[in-house]
């Protein structure tokens, strides 16, 4: 059906088209032999073409212009007639003799071009006789082309300011007249378009509406291309005359177009002074008008003007640009109830980017537009739709891309109170969005007041808001935001101890709340931004004034105690041990010997009670012999407590081979380099020898399961701890027993059971060479190496 | 031969002329052929001055009985055909009984005619005016020639001139208010007016405005009518909504109008309408008829 329909069309166009080249035809050569009455038999006859009632505007404009194009050649004929002494008048006369309105009508638009320009008549007389008798069409189609011609053939023949058709009848309100009234007629035409025709074709002719509509717009375009339109007119006259077609034709695709046409061909500047008279106009029009597009775009014109030169920035001023733009918006969606919320969001959004713009100065603007919007929103309740989420998403990033400063948006009280309007995710995107721009702009968040109230902003990242409701989140997604959560933590700095203690306790406040997922990563940066302000305190006198509640490290200390034992109810221990032992380091570099204690004691009851896995128990049992070598705050007792105790959990792990080597890393515990009162080479040996003793066992274990010797790694490890010692000049270590190790190697590795293994062989061979390098060295160490023989 | 062809022939020429002939006004005539002839054109209280020559066939005698002119204003009445109504009928003789050998002229004279009634050529009736001369001879049918003229008579512009308002409607369907600026109107004047839609509850498709005339003859049960219509203008494409108004102007110059007659020697009328008539999409007409009177201005 709807092919044919299409199909059918085409052929009526081409009938059209051909029966309007014929007449043309015959118009010419009449034309040629200044046949006057031929010509306009057969001009008429070629223009009852557009009589058609079948075809769509697309195709009818298709005719339209092949008929415009031969109506030029006819009016540069009656030009010629008329010099030849034709009376223009008769001509005029002449024309309306034809028995069909439509021809008639373009015949007497033709002639009226060519009378207006011969000046035997005032322009506007002949004018507004066309405008007139072109009433006589009241098909909406044909109606429009007709006028629209009306509008092309007189646009330069206009009595505007400076034209040569102005004279002391004809004035510039003569042509406003005019344009006026044949735009009021096009748009009544257009609308009622609407209203013809059965409903169900409604779609169909809402397409065909739209494809007329620059039609009736190119008339307010016409009027703005009138020179003589001062602002007065155009405030006087012509603003209200164009509204009140606008707001009278009850139109919404009308009243939108035009709105928007309006505020798209005058200048911007009569819009500003005009600004109560253009925005009174729309809580009048009807409810189904997007007004908000339209608005947006005013108030995107005005922005841009106002950022095009400084010097009209004081215009805003004067005609209170934003008091009336608010009012406004206040009145339209008041005016339209039903006004789905996403309007509402997209209306404030646009203000606030004016208000940005124009008066970046006024803060209070900004934040007034923002508490509007909350009291939209508070009776609306959570927003549930997306693309409302979405420019709530674009209206509170809009003072964040303008200040490139969260701690201004940090000053707008509203702010946060938008936010709680949000569903959770959304709510996390623009946490994103905030924490990216401080990211961007290095933003220095310095003081707790506004670390408290940027938190509240983020906490759609910092906890889960809405209860129990657990959504499918994305594992790498959710890595992602608590990263940048974490990098947020790590920015937040102030050089005042006291104001970054604060800072601390409140980070601290928010992030507990986070639940199992987020601590893990929300902790440690927390941890290291305090140890990063413990090292900075370490330096200074203690307590200068001896007030009770400045920022200690002991103080912090205590407060990381608590913050870290939040992770091992998590529980997370591998994560809090690692803490513990970095705490424990930080006490110990600020001489606090209880507080490392205390650290090393929690890191211990962690490695007991919850590290349970084996390789999580190696990694746990290195990090706690390497941390503990470094610790020289410890007295002979605590010492030899934690040592005994690191020692004892070394032998104590499952496979032998780790066993092994954490018993020979503990032997480290007994000699510090740089710590005299730690050179204990009697324990070292007898960790060594140990060591020692497990890596037979090991090789006895493996020669009983699987039938050959496990490799001699193990014992070229000891080798080397052994080589070590003696070379730091551990008394116990002596030449023998690095002997007997070496010949032990060598006999391992040529036995028949021993299993080949080039890395160990490579590893022995270094070692070896290792040896004679230092031999050959000469002097203290070459003496020391020399009895050695490999 | 000769003989015979001249029995039909008629035996002299007669040719009747006007003495201002040359600068007088030509107008066109139908003729009963359906050929179109220029003739003279009088108005009434004009004096008809011309001449009548006579010329026998070369070599023959014309005995008559007499020679006359006559004017006569003739009514014929096409569906009572052959019978001539005659209502101005005046004589002028032009010679005594006697014989014609050569050419011969006769001036004539009707001074100041009373002409009261156009010359008009309608559907069943047809007014006119013709000179007849006739040269009356005993034995044989006289011989007769006639020269037709036409007669037109102007009016002044009259002092009365109403325009013609009204509204008319079909209740709760439509409802317009036409006006007319004159209700009577010369043959090159305009109408112009306006249509004023009130209500419109059906779908109109165009107006348009026709000139219809009027013809009636006969008079009691004999009473022809016969309606035509002289132009359809088109005044709307489209349908229009409450409260539009729509602009009349038609030149009436570029038709063939005639002044109206009332009751023509009780023989005839001729009267002129103005017919508005709406089209809506189902092709239904809606009219409304309304008189107009056509005069003919005294061009001055």
């Amino acid at each position: 059906m709807i092919a044919d329909g299409v199909e059918d069309e085409e052929k009526w166009l081409a009938a059209g088209i051909a029966g309007l080249q014929q007449n043309a035809f015959y118009m010419h050569r009449a034309l040629d032999s200044n046949n006057l009455r031929d010509a306009l038999k057969y001009s008429a006859q070629m223009l009852s073409e557009l009589r058609t009632s079948r075809l769509s505007p697309h195709k009818y404009y298709e005719l339209y212009m092949r008929a415009f194009d031969e109506l030029r050649k006819l009016e540069v004929f009656f030009k010629e007639e008329a010099r030849r002494g034709c009376s223009i008048v008769d001509l005029y006369e002449l024309v309306q003799h034809a028995g069909n309105i439509l021809p008639r009508l373009y015949l007497l638009c033709t002639v009226g071009s060519v009378y207006i320009k011969s000046k035997e008549a005032p322009a506007k007389d002949v004018l507004k006789d066309l405008v007139e008798m072109c009433r006589g069409i009241q098909h909406p189609v044909r109606g429009l082309f007709l006028r629209s011609y009306l509008a092309q053939v007189s646009r330069d023949k206009l009595p505007d300011i400076g034209s040569e058709y102005e004279g002391d009848a004809d004035t510039v309100v003569d042509a406003v007249e005019f344009v006026l009234q044949n735009f009021t007629e096009m748009n009544k035409l257009w609308v009622r378009m609407q209203h013809q025709g059965p409903a169900r074709e409604k779609e169909k002719r809402e397409k065909e509406r739209s494809e007329l509509r620059d039609l009736v717009g190119k008339n307010l375009h016409v009027l703005s291309q009138i020179e003589g339109i001062d602002l007065d007119m155009y405030k006087d006259t012509v603003l209200p005359r164009v509204l009140e077609q606008v707001v009278n034709c009850k139109d919404e695709i009308a009243q939108y177009y035009l709105m928007d046409c309006i505020i798209q061909v005058f200048p911007d500047e009569y819009h500003l002074q005009t600004l109560d008279v253009l925005l009174g106009a729309f809580p009048q029009l009807q409810p189904a008008v997007d007004i908000k597009t339209v608005l947006s775009r005013l108030m995107e014109r005005l922005s841009n003007y106002a950022a095009s030169s400084a010097d009209v920035l004081p215009e805003f001023l004067q005609v209170e640009a934003f008091a009336k733009l608010n009012n406004a918006i206040g009145k339209v969606i008041e005016a339209q109830p039903d006004m789905p919320i996403l309007g509402v969001i997209t209306l404030y959004s646009s203000l606030l980017t004016f208000t940005l713009h124009v008066h970046p100065d006024r803060l209070d603007y900004a934040d007034q537009v923002l508490g509007a919007c909350v009291n939209k929103l508070s009776s609306k309740g959570k927003l549930e739709d997306n693309k409302a989420t979405k420019q709530i998403v674009a209206l509170l990033s809009a003072p964040l891309d303008k200040y490139n400063d969260i701690v201004t948006a940090l000053k707008l009280s509203n702010y946060p109170r938008v936010l709680e309007y949000l569903d959770s995710e959304t709510n996390k995107v623009m946490a994103t969005v905030i924490i990216q721009s401080i990211m961007k702009n290095k933003t220095r968040v310095s003081t707790a007041d506004r670390v408290e109230a940027l938190f509240e902003l983020i906490k759609g990242l910092i906890k889960d808001l809405d209860g129990g409701a657990h959504d499918e989140v994305d594992e790498d997604d959710f890595k992602e935001e608590q990263n940048s959560v974490a990098r947020l933590i790590q920015l937040l700095h102030n050089d005042d101890p006291e104001e970054m203690f604060k800072i601390i306790c409140t980070v601290r406040k928010h992030i507990l709340g986070g639940g199992p997922k987020r601590l893990p990563f929300t902790v440690p940066p927390l941890v290291f931004s305090s140890l990063k302000l413990v090292r900075q305190l370490q330096g200074q006198e203690e307590n200068p004034f001896g007030e009770e509640d400045s920022t200690t490290p002991k103080k912090i200390f205590q407060l990381l105690n608590q913050i870290v034992e939040t992770l091992c109810n998590i529980p997370a221990p591998e994560l809090a041990l690692q803490l513990y032992l970095q705490c424990a380091e930080a006490a110990n570099d600020c001489d606090l010997e209880p507080v490392a204690y205390e650290f090393f004691t929690q890191a211990y009851i962690l490695y007991e009670e919850e590290i349970s896995d084996s390789r999580a128990q190696i990694t746990a049992i290195h990090l706690i012999i390497g941390t503990l070598q470094r610790m020289h705050v410890f007295g002979v007792e605590n010492r030899d407590t934690l040592t005994h105790k690191a020692t004892g959990y070394s032998a104590k792990l499952l496979k032998k081979p780790d066993q092994c080597r954490a018993v020979y890393a503990c032997s480290h515990l007994f000699w510090v380099d740089d710590q005299d009162n730690v050179k204990d080479g009697e324990r070292v040996l007898l960790c060594l020898k140990r060591a020692l003793r497990i890596a037979n066992a090991a090789q006895q274990m493996s020669n009983a399961a699987r039938g050959s010797a496990g490799s001699v790694t193990l014992f070229v490890e000891i080798l080397n701890k052994y080589l070590y010692f003696f070379e730091k000049g551990n008394p116990q270590i002596n030449v023998a027993a690095i002997q007997s190790l070496l010949e032990l190697v060598t006999t391992e590795m040529q036995s028949d059971s021993s299993t080949p293994d080039p890395a160990a062989d490579a590893f022995f061979a270094s070692t070896l060479r290792y040896i004679e390098f230092q031999k050959q060295k000469g002097g203290a160490v070459g003496e020391k190496y020399e009895p050695i023989k490999a | 031969m000769n003989y015979l062809i001249g029995a039909f022939k008629l035996p002299c020429n007669i040719c009747i002329s006007f003495a201002d002939g040359k600068s007088r006004n030509q107008v066109p005539l139908k003729k009963e052929n359906g050929k179109t002839v220029m003739v003279a054109l009088f108005q009434s209280q004009e004096s008809i001055v011309g001449e009548v020559v006579i010329e026998p066939m070369h070599g023959k005698k014309v005995e008559h009985n007499g020679v006359k002119i006559e004017l006569l204003g003739q009514i014929e009445l096409y569906f009572d055909r052959g019978n001539f109504y005659d209502f101005t009928s005046l004589v002028r003789e032009l010679d005594v009984p006697g014989e014609l050998y050569e050419r011969k002229t006769y001036p004539f004279e009707f001074s100041t005619v009373e002409m009261p009634y156009e010359s008009y050529n309608g559907v069943n009736v047809r007014l006119r005016y013709i000179l007849k001369v006739t040269i009356s001879r005993n034995y044989v049918s006289n011989i007769v020639e006639y020269q037709d003229f036409v007669v037109r008579n102007y009016t002044p512009p009259p002092s009365i001139n109403n325009s013609i308002k009204m509204e008319v409607g079909i209740e709760d369907c439509l409802h317009i208010e036409f006006e007319y600026n004159k209700s009577k109107y010369h043959l090159k004047d305009v109408i112009i007016g306006k249509i004023y839609f009130l209500l419109v509850r059906i779908k109109l498709k165009n107006m348009e405005l026709e000139i219809r005339r009027r013809e009636s003859t006969g008079s009691g049960p004999n009473t022809y009518v016969e309606t035509e219509t002289l132009a359809k203008f088109e005044l709307m494409d489209g349908a229009p909504v409450r409260g539009e108004s729509i602009p009349v102007r038609l030149f009436l110059s570029p038709y063939e109008l005639a002044p109206t007659y009332r009751n023509i020697s009780n023989k005839f009328s001729v009267k002129y309408y103005l017919n508005l008539v709406l089209v809506d999409e189902e092709d239904r007409r809606y009219f409304k008829q309304q008189e107009i009177t056509m005069y003919r201005l005294l061009e001055t």
